[in-house]
């Protein structure tokens, strides 16, 4: 079977040791997790785990029915990146001279749609949000001039369709 | 004026008697029902302990010689019982004993509650004295843990516990309790918990399923069905039965569903998996219909399963929905308490007869007895093969008894020719396969069911893996049978060696000590077999006795339990020899 890139969303409840509990059924059955981001919702005090994997289907349900069994969660779904909106966000720092020196960088700001964060007599910041591929690309393009410090965060997401989750809650305490 | 006052105070002051939150612990299970708990006690739980003997009439507390033989006291217990078992451990070495049987209740679906003492929370992660991370540790074995650093958590907390621990698929939950939440103090107000907004342990009931079951078994001509313990842990016996009598099905069980159906039932047709009977397994591969009903389709069960029952069309009940497709694809799944699923099934079957294909059973069966199971019963070698003594306890025990059996060669005879009439007889480590179960689960099931014999079956590996519970036995007196059919290997590992290794025998090899001298340093009455004619008197006298009672039998040394699937094999490629 092939694999593909899906995005896990868990809403559950805001419990300490639910990430090791939902973590251990990935280590369990060797599977690599390539980004977890965990947030609180528009539903008070329910939690989402937003989970990136490159599984095949198959092992996607499965894992989908491991994670709704644990007690504190309401809910999983899975997604392809066709069936939600992602992004991810990124950060660079980089050498406050080079903005002057290189009048090229400018250009690859303008260019990519970054966003300047901060500047200082040392060095500047620049944050980008988008696919993994823009971010790359943009990575790509600055890493001749030298970059200080990178990093990237997990992907964030939301689905198309509609998530029930409050009706859910209802449901399941009636 | 004044009198009024003066009630009004009193009033407050009831309300505001505060307890400790070690008293809260002991409070709490009692509130739960709780009568007989199992454990060790040390540092980080002492306040409990304190608190137990304060309230020794209300709950007595067994005190085993390990912890994992508290925790496989605690699964005895359960598993006869139905209730949930309680094991009770300190910190540390205390609490990491008992991860075996936490992680042996969760793969075979055992309401237990484990409560772990543990260092003060301001000592938490400072690598204290005895200060493991049980959390951590027992999180991908148990059904829901949780760790309690104020007292006034502790009702609360282990209400949901014994809420999680029982309903739906029963399984471990652990609840660690800082040293300063027993210390601390709170009102005690004890509420049980019925609903957790985030869980839902009975999936609804879903009447197209049923429907779309029944269509497909109506219409089966080879239907067969495989039962688990799903059958047993959701008290289904009687729906069961009148399932598979209306259809007319032949029946097999999986290792942990045995007992659910009396073994001489008629449409009962032995046991499946690698050390199963043969038909079972040949027809497996020839049914037009199989129809799981609680069980989870364990490899040992299934074989190689790109050849499993390819021909047929699937239907499965269980309670769990991750079961469904995990092992085997269904064509229809039933999600349910078995009790509800099956008692909605029923009127919606034809009442049908299958003569041709239960006779394949039957000529199957016949099969095997001529290749294996005769000889097993009437052995022409020097000592006794293991299948004679579970015949002989059979003729005392007339089916009456729980058989606690431990892992390897004896575990699979017992399972094989013991002979169950009630449900909740036969208690074993299946899923997890832990050497060491048998001798204090067998202590759990005597005490959960006290008007019942209770014999222990153990391999003389086995036996020395928790021989220290013979302690327990010794100070409690609970008057448990214990059997050792000593064949001085570790004849699981060896029969594969035999097999597959060349007959290179790495390590199975056992100098045993003198067992019957054991049993009697611990006050225990003994005797060893080591003659056939002596074996039935030698028995008698056993199951005769009124306190417990410690009978070796030598058997055969490089005896194999046949018939048996190779792991990777095709089921039906079951061999007999």
């Amino acid at each position: 079977m092939k694999k593909e890139t899906y995005t896990i969303s868990v809403y559950s409840e805001n419990n300490l040791g639910l990430l090791n509990r939902i973590s251990t059924i990935f280590l369990k059955r060797h599977l690599n997790i390539e980004s977890l981001t965990v947030s609180n919702t528009e539903i008070e005090n329910v939690s989402r785990f937003i989970i990136v994997v490159n599984i095949t289907e198959d092992q996607m349900k499965k894992i989908i029915g491991q994670i709704e069994k644990q007690i504190e969660v309401i809910k999983a779904y899975y997604h392809t990146n066709d069936e939600s909106i992602y992004i991810q966000a990124a950060l660079f720092k980089i050498k406050s001279k080079l903005l002057f020196e290189e009048r090229q960088i400018q250009n690859i700001i303008k260019n990519s749609s970054a966003q300047i964060v901060t500047v200082s007599p040392e060095f500047f910041v620049i944050e980008k949000s988008g696919r993994k591929e823009e971010i790359e690309s943009l990575y790509n393009e600055l890493l001749p001039f030298g970059i200080m410090q990178f990093v990237r965060s997990g992907r964030i997401s939301v689905t198309k369709e509609e998530m029930k989750i409050s009706e859910i809650l209802k449901k399941q305490l009636n | 004026m004044e009198t009024i006052t003066k009630t009004k105070r009193k009033v407050n002051q009831e309300r505001t008697v505060k307890i400790s939150g070690a008293e809260a612990v002991v409070k709490s299970l009692i509130a739960e029902g709780v009568d007989l708990i199992y454990g060790y006690p040390g540092g980080a739980i002492m306040p409990v302990y304190d608190e137990l003997y304060k309230y020794q009439k209300e709950l007595h507390h067994v005190l085993t010689r390990h912890e994992q033989g508290a925790i496989h006291a605690a699964q005895g217990y359960a598993r006869v019982s139905g209730k949930v078992g309680v094991a009770i451990a300190t910190s540390g070495p205390g609490a990491t004993n008992l991860v075996t049987g936490i992680a042996d209740a969760q793969i075979d679906s055992t309401p237990i509650v484990c409560i772990t003492g543990q260092v003060g929370s301001n000592l938490l992660g400072s690598d204290a004295f005895q200060e493991t991370d049980i959390i951590s540790i027992s999180t991908p074995v148990t059904k829901w843990n949780c760790q309690i650093t104020k007292a006034s958590e502790i009702p609360e907390i282990l209400a949901k516990a014994f809420y999680i621990a029982k309903s739906g698929r029963p399984g471990p939950v652990l609840i660690d309790i800082t040293k300063d939440a027993q210390f601390g103090e709170l009102d005690f107000h004890y509420k049980k918990c019925n609903e957790i907004r985030s869980y839902s342990p009975v999936p609804p009931l879903d009447i197209s399923k049923i429907a779309a079951a029944a269509e497909i078994i109506n219409k089966a001509k080879k239907p067969f069905v495989v039962f688990g313990q799903g059958v047993t842990l959701g008290n289904a016996e009687t729906e069961f039965k009148q399932f598979i009598e209306k259809a007319e099905i032949p029946s097999a069980s999986t290792l942990l569903g045995l007992s659910a159906l009396p073994t001489r039932h008629n449409l009962n047709v032995g046991m499946v998996g690698m050390h199963g009977h043969y038909a079972p397994n040949v027809l497996t591969n020839e049914c037009d219909v199989l129809i799981a009903v609680g069980m989870r389709f364990d490899d040992r069960v299934t074989g190689n399963l790109e050849t499993y029952a390819k021909q047929a069309k699937i239907i499965h009940f269980d309670i769990d929905p991750a079961e469904i497709d995990k092992n085997v694809k269904t064509d229809v799944a039933v999600l349910g308490d078995v009790k509800d699923t099956l008692a909605e099934i029923i009127p919606l079957l034809n009442e049908s007869k299958h003569e041709n294909w239960l006779k394949q059973f039957k000529d199957l069966y016949e099969i095997e007895h001529k290749e294996v199971i005769k000889d097993q019963l009437n052995s022409n070698h020097e000592k006794m093969s293991m299948a004679e003594v579970i015949e002989a306890l059979n003729v005392e025990t007339k089916g009456e008894a729980i058989i606690v059996s431990d892992v390897g060669q004896h575990q699979m005879i017992a399972s094989r020719y013991t002979n169950f009439n009630k449900p909740k007889s036969k208690i074993t480590s299946g899923g997890l396969g832990t050497m060491g179960f048998a001798l204090p689960a067998s202590i759990g099931a005597k005490m959960g069911a006290p008007d019942r014999e209770v014999v222990a079956i153990i391999g003389d590996g086995g036996f020395q893996m928790n021989i220290q519970e013979l302690g327990t036995i010794l100070q409690t007196k609970v008057p448990v049978k214990i059997i050792v059919l000593n064949n001085e290997f570790l004849g699981m590992v060896r029969q594969w060696q035999e097999l597959f290794f060349d007959r290179r025998y790495a390590s199975t090899v056992m100098t045993n000590p003198d067992f019957v001298k054991i049993a009697e340093g611990y006050g225990i009455e003994g005797n060893r077999v080591s003659k056939r004619e002596n074996l039935n008197k030698a028995i008698a006298e056993m199951i005769a006795s009124k306190e417990s009672y410690f009978l070796e039998v030598l058997v055969e040394n490089e005896g194999n339990v046949f018939p048996m699937i190779p792991t990777g094999a095709t089921v039906s490629d079951v061999r007999l020899k």
